[in-house]
């Protein structure tokens, strides 16, 4: 469906997570008959100019309706497309929520949409452009999928998962042009599976989206200082892949869990659920936005903001490992 | 033309189908339902379940079936008992209705087989669900027509008006909307709510082809619904009586969602016979 080479990885990480989607959507329209993608007047943002102008026949945009976007592919979907949404990530998610509860999780049916720009990247633009709120609203609705990839293999192989599954997907894009490769080669890549990146001793860390790159550099950091600590990338937020978090639960001393999202709600809200499941005696780091709006800024100010550069994760893991 | 053999045929559906409504609100005694949209309703559902629509029972999800949405989901005593009426499922389901584990709960869920399309409840969601099955049948050249059921209330949703941009940009004169414009919702007249007059004018200014006729008139229906030669989405705005069929709930907004008691129930089998 999609030609996984190191110069397309390459090429995905150059772009960033926008450009690399309508590369991706571009290549699996040439061979998917059904493939119908609807968009809310953001075809150029989401990169599919190319994709617009070569495939019409495959192409919806809606308008800046985000209500109506959701309607109309629920009834294309109905009716056997495979249908990809997308539009910017507060928009494609909180404007229209209702829908996406009752035309595609309550009606079972199955269409993709992706969130762009997700997290924090647009920062510059403020709050309104942000989006922190987005796994939490969606993992509280029966039936969804909630994918969350970490660059550009993860988008193209989040996509190709989420058009073989008959369920709603959600698929979560962060990061912005000039993102670093976490995955230089391909990999094996289940919906509800977890990618062990590090192996480490009594600390996991659980990041998620394209901040699993500073975990790994703050993993790198750690090492430095002697601690070496389990890196997972957490691609698959719902279903969470609960053996893995058991696991930790029951052989770390640290959970960490890494996000672009509030710390209500998100990644670290899903493992937490899951320790107090199994084992409630683990420490639980969670990482991410503290629950408050961050002052508007460039993309590093705001991962500063919420302590997300690789050099704050190592030394929030220093301090909380150091209380143990 | 709607002969008159056609018009008797059609009016006795319709009194069919609202005893069947008084029924299973008199089931759900001492719970309410809304019986009041569901009643005004009913003869516009006849029209096109009986004489316009083309569907195959005994193969629900035929491609060419036409497809009907009832956006306004709260209104589904008429439309659960057509249904059950034609035989996509038994009157001993159809009186299951709002029963624990019952398929059919007060509002509709999605279920080809009970020939329901549509999960809906939330109001201002069909139409863009219709007009994605409108521009699936374009996109795929099926011949089949796409109808669409809206309360007049419901067009206080924002959603709505997002659906009437799209139609006529996307020149769907395979789609028709009807607005059961009982001029009521739940709590007041469209009025004193949020005004939704001149409906025909808007619709018209938003590019669609809107026709006000009386929406319990199954002729004036039947001319209307029968053919659409523009190329632009049409929409029908049905003049009705919210509660229309019983003396006690015509006009009355205490039915927009009220207990129907033995009392009342066996009042309006009376005056069923009598019509």
């Amino acid at each position: 469906m999609v030609e996984i080479t190191n110069k397309s990885i390459k090429n995905w990480s150059i772009v960033g997570p926008r450009p690399t989607l309508g590369l991706v959507l571009f290549e699996i329209a040439k061979s998917l008959e059904n493939l119908m993608v609807v968009t809310a007047d953001v075809s150029t943002s989401a990169g599919l100019d190319r994709y617009r102008k070569t495939f019409p026949e495959k192409f919806v945009d809606t308008g800046i309706s985000e209500q109506n976007m959701i309607g109309i592919a629920a009834g294309l979907a109905d009716n056997g497309y495979k249908v990809v949404t997308t539009t910017f990530a507060p928009f494609q998610t909180l404007r229209c929520l209702d829908q996406i509860k009752v035309d595609l999780a309550y009606s079972e049916i199955g269409v993709t949409m992706v969130g762009l720009a997700s997290g924090l990247i647009q920062g510059p633009l403020g709050n309104t452009h942000c989006c922190i709120e987005d796994i939490g609203v969606l993992r509280s609705i029966p039936n969804i999928v909630i994918l969350s990839p970490a660059d550009g293999l993860g988008i193209a192989k989040s996509v190709i998962a989420s058009l073989q599954t008959d369920k709603p997907v959600y698929i979560r894009l962060t990061g912005g042009a000039n993102h670093p490769i976490v995955y230089q080669n391909d990999v094996d890549y289940t919906i509800g599976k977890f990618i062990q990146l590090l192996e480490g001793d009594g600390i996991s860390i659980i990041a998620t989206g394209t901040i699993v790159y500073n975990a790994l550099k703050a993993a790198e950091l750690l090492k430095q200082k002697g601690i070496t600590v389990s890196v997972y990338d957490a691609h698959t937020i719902k279903p969470l892949d609960e053996e893995v978090v058991k696991k930790c639960a029951e052989t770390d001393r640290l959970i960490v869990t890494v996000e672009e999202h509030n710390v209500f709600g998100g990644l670290g809200s899903c493992v937490s659920e899951c320790i107090v499941k199994h084992k409630n005696a683990t420490t639980h780091l969670a990482l991410g936005v503290d629950d408050v709006f961050l002052h508007p800024g460039d993309y590093n100010f705001m991962l500063k903001q919420a302590g997300l550069l690789p050099e704050q994760i190592a030394e929030s893991i220093l301090i909380a490992n150091s209380t143990l | 033309m709607l002969d008159p053999e056609k018009k008797n045929f059609l009016d006795s559906i319709s009194k069919k189908i609202r005893k069947k409504c008084i029924e299973v609100a008199n089931l759900k005694n001492p719970n309410a339902t809304h019986l009041g949209g569901a009643l005004s309703s009913v003869d516009i559902l006849v029209m096109l379940y009986y004489e316009i629509m083309k569907y195959d029972v005994s193969k629900p999800e035929w491609e060419f079936r036409d497809r009907f949405f009832l956006s306004k989901g709260h209104s589904i005593l008429g439309y659960y008992s057509i249904l059950s009426d034609l035989g996509y499922f038994s009157d001993e389901e159809l009186y299951s209705y709002g029963q624990n584990l019952t398929r059919l709960p007060g509002h509709p869920v999605r279920n080809k087989n009970m020939g329901i399309e549509f999960t809906n409840g939330s109001l201002g969601m069909g139409l863009a669900v219709a007009i994605g099955h409108s521009i699936a049948a374009k996109r795929r050249d099926l011949n089949y027509h796409t109808y669409v059921l809206m309360g007049d209330g419901e067009c206080n949703e924002g959603s709505v008006w997002e659906g009437a941009m799209a139609a006529p940009h996307f020149k769907l004169n395979n789609l028709t909307a009807i607005i059961d414009n009982n001029g009521l919702q739940q709590t007041g007249t469209n009025s004193e709510i949020l005004k939704v007059d001149d409906f025909v004018k808007r619709f018209e200014s938003f590019g669609w082809v809107a026709v006000e006729v009386d929406g319990h008139n199954h002729e004036e229906l039947h001319k209307v619904l029968l053919v659409n030669e523009s190329d632009k989405p049409r929409i029908v705005i049905a003049k009705t009586v919210k509660g229309k069929g019983f003396s006690f709930t015509e006009g009355n907004n205490a039915w927009h969602h009220g207990v129907m008691t033995k009392d009342l129930y066996n009042l309006a089998l009376e005056e069923l016979k009598q019509k």
